[in-house]
């Protein structure tokens, strides 16, 4: 008898008794809730996300300060500015929606904003992201498969994301072509994050019925962080300790 | 035949950690005299209290939220042999390789054949319960594997040589200063200089762990859900170490209860709402990963999930014990408790302390090898209102108290001592009475009635200083 019998002979003996399959009150919210982009702001801020929120109508930017533990990554300065490791500027390398939305007005602001986090450097890119959002001085490292050696080395991590949730001031992230491999956000100690306003939803259960369960999923909510010593949140461990958000529309 | 295998039974003796060396009253003697370990609880659990009870405060819904997730879980155990093979079903379509372990032998057994068949010499951890209640890590250490734990805490209890004492935190008994002295004695070239600032610890973690994460082709992880109809599992962290698990190596090898099934993709959107409040005490921990068998040049590409039953089949066999399989490891019953606050988490000899561990570990292991945690309470009912699942621990208690082999009489004067916990007033001036007891120097020699008939019988502690009551006025 195989043990995946035994172990189903003996659940079936243990409820032979009976066990009741009460109905699931779903009183809970389940939205759809008004979103409100300060609150998300407020939120990420609150868990020492930096969040830089680019006003369409202002048309600048406006970089609210949260934490960042070790400064705000690396500082500008005169590096190799080389552009963009010989990848044409207009394309995207792959992914069809990302390519879209790099035609639109948002990417110089993005471009700025990134300009303003990083100054000069190298960023690992998902294949799908819009070149056009790196400024000048900062070296695209598109992820056609890199070494983890050459993804932790980077200077940080451009990626979009695919939901996020104001009420907990969460980010996920669903591996699609402008969000790449799990690998490539979580080893440079620097992400920088580019959510689209239309993206944010008011509660968790809304994000649950936005997103596709079977693609890998990384929930983000703020930088690395541990409460493991005397139960107080200290950022910084494994994960990127500096995480960056660039809100646009 | 097959009926007598398919008989629910108990966790197997001589492998794992969930039976003490020592009765609680006894350990618990110890833990009562370290008054650096019992300020360190104090103080964490203070602070958890506090974090967890004002995120919680904003939302509206908390205890609809917990009704749901009540019932989630009550279906779930109604509906496990259908889920179980559902859930098969999907990780097995989506790329991943399901095993069944009856028992802590049999799943030792398979991840250590798992981890050989790899050829790595070393496999990189993420914090598990399951994995710790089987005791993989000493099974793989006598096959020649080195597992390596990675999370803070863990890896501060590895360093010290150390036991866990709480389900979250499981350095929660150790203060920054003690931390930075573990970590100088023990952490291979680390900086002399490291001070006890808490970031300053885990950027000296951070550098320590860093080669292992790269260099590590086999994971070990546990899973705080798996959801049926998708077969996506998820992972709860905070740090990070649990994304490099599950995205670095190439082969990851999950344990998981067969309880800590969730029936559909929708339904987690309660427990990712319940947990991280609960537990962490914040409004989301920082990383949640959630994965679906193999996705092809992402993370492992060979993926095994082994389903464990280790005595849970004998938890649910019992119709009012079986509420013990809801539990999420939240921690909030630990954090609340007065009783945990001050033995700490060693006292309850099993990976599972406090609330939920005096019911959960006795009905692993079968009451008679864990007589004395039933009792390892006041039935106050904090841990009942703490929990996000509604487990209703204290009529759990009361329920293995009447089970376990103690002298008759020793029943009914818990019946009595209930009825006086139950009764403030009288339980304030019996408590007192004891603490008089204390201070006359009868240490030992038992309580004021109505409770001395349960202390005859048993050899209690000396009562605290403080009562629990004057602790809960005071906190
Ligand atoms: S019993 Fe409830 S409160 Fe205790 S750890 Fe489990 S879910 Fe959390």
């Amino acid at each position: 008898m195989s043990s995946k019998n035994i172990i189903l002979d003996r659940i079936r003996a243990a409820l032979a008794s009976g066990a009741e399959s009460p109905e699931i009150p779903r009183d809970y919210r389940r939205g759809p809730a008004e979103v409100d982009l300060d609150l998300l702001v407020e939120r990420l801020v609150d868990y020492k996300a930096v969040v830089h929120r680019l006003n369409p109508e202002k048309s600048g930017i406006e970089p609210v300060i949260g934490g960042g533990v070790e400064g705000s990554g690396p500082q500008a300065g005169v590096a190799d500015a080389r552009p963009l490791d010989g990848v044409e500027a207009e394309g995207a390398a792959g992914g069809g929606s990302g390519g879209e939305r790099a035609a639109s007005a948002g990417a110089a602001a993005v471009r700025a904003a990134i300009a303003d986090i990083l100054g000069a450097g190298t960023v690992v890119v998902p294949p799908g992201l819009p070149l056009e959002w790196l400024p000048d001085g900062v070296v695209g490292l598109v992820d056609d498969g890199l070494s983890a050696e050459r993804i932790a080395a980077a200077d940080g991590v451009v990626t979009a994301a695919a939901v996020a949730v104001v009420e907990t001031g969460t980010i996920v992230l669903d591996a699609s072509p402008d969000q790449g491999r799990r690998i490539i956000s979580l080893l440079p100690d620097l992400h920088i994050c580019v959510l689209r306003a239309d993206q944010v939803v008011a509660s968790v259960p809304e994000a649950v019925a936005r997103l596709d369960p079977t693609r890998p999923l990384t929930w983000i909510s703020g930088p690395s962080a541990t409460s493991d010593i005397e139960l107080n949140r200290v950022e910084g461990v494994h994960g990127p300790r500096n995480l960056h958000v660039i809100l646009t529309g | 035949m097959s009926t007598f295998l398919g008989m629910p039974v108990h966790a197997p003796r001589g492998v794992g950690h969930l039976r003490g060396d020592e009765s609680f009253p006894a350990a618990a003697r110890t833990a009562l005299g370290d008054s650096q370990l019992r300020r360190n609880l104090q103080h964490a659990t203070t602070t958890i209290r506090g974090k967890s009870g004002r995120v919680i405060a904003e939302l509206p819904d908390w205890q609809e939220l917990r009704s749901a997730g009540s019932a989630l879980k009550a279906s779930t155990m109604a509906r496990l042999p259908e889920l179980l093979e559902q859930l098969e079903e999907k990780v097995t379509a989506a790329g991943g390789v399901v095993h069944w372990a009856a028992d802590a032998n049999e799943a030792n057994q398979i991840v250590t054949d798992l981890v050989r068949a790899t050829g790595s010499q070393r496999v990189i951890k993420v914090k598990s319960m399951a994995t710790q209640e089987i005791g993989l890590n000493e099974a793989l250490e006598a096959a020649g594997i080195t597992p390596v734990e990675t999370d803070l805490a863990e890896l501060i209890v590895q360093l010290g040589n150390d036991k866990p004492s709480h389900i979250l935190v499981p350095a929660i008994h150790r203060n920054r200063s003690e931390i930075r002295e573990i970590f100088l004695r023990a952490m291979p070239g680390v900086d002399p200089k490291l001070t006890d600032d808490p970031p300053v610890l885990a950027g000296a973690a951070r550098r320590y762990l860093r080669e292992t994460f790269m260099s590590t082709t086999v994971a070990v992880s546990g899973a705080n859900f798996a959801i049926a109809d998708t077969g996506t599992l998820a992972v709860v962290e905070s740090e990070g170490n649990g994304r490099m698990c599950l995205t670095l190596p190439e082969t990851l090898i999950t344990v998981m209860g067969i309880e800590k099934l969730v029936p559909t993709w929708q339904d987690l959107e309660v427990f990712l709402q319940l947990l991280p409040r609960a537990s962490t005490g914040e409004r989301m921990n920082p990383y949640t990963s959630m994965w679906t068998g193999v996705t092809p040049g992402d993370g492992p590409q060979n993926f095994h999930l082994v389903l464990l039953d280790n005595g849970r089949t004998a938890v649910l066999a019992d119709e009012v014990g079986r509420q013990a399989l809801h539990c999420i490891r939240c921690s909030a019953c630990l954090n609340v408790c007065p009783v945990y606050e001050r033995t700490g988490g060693h006292a309850y000899g099993s990976v599972y302390p406090g609330p939920i561990g005096a019911i959960l570990s006795p009905q692993l292991t079968g009451v008679e090898d864990n007589a004395s945690l039933p009792y390892a309470s006041s039935l106050c009912g904090a841990c009942f209102d703490a929990c996000p699942v509604k487990i209703d621990i204290p009529s759990i208690l009361v329920h293995l108290r009447n089970q376990a082999p103690h002298p008759r009489t020793e029943a009914a004067v818990m019946a009595a001592a209930a009825y006086t916990m139950d009764h403030p007033r009288l339980y304030r001036s019996a408590q007192r009475a004891a603490k008089l007891s204390r201070i006359a120097g009868r240490r030992g020699r038992g309580l004021p009635p109505p409770l001395n008939g349960w202390s005859a019988s048993r050899d209690l502690p000396a009562p605290p200083k403080e009562t629990f009551r004057d602790w809960w006025r005071n906190r």
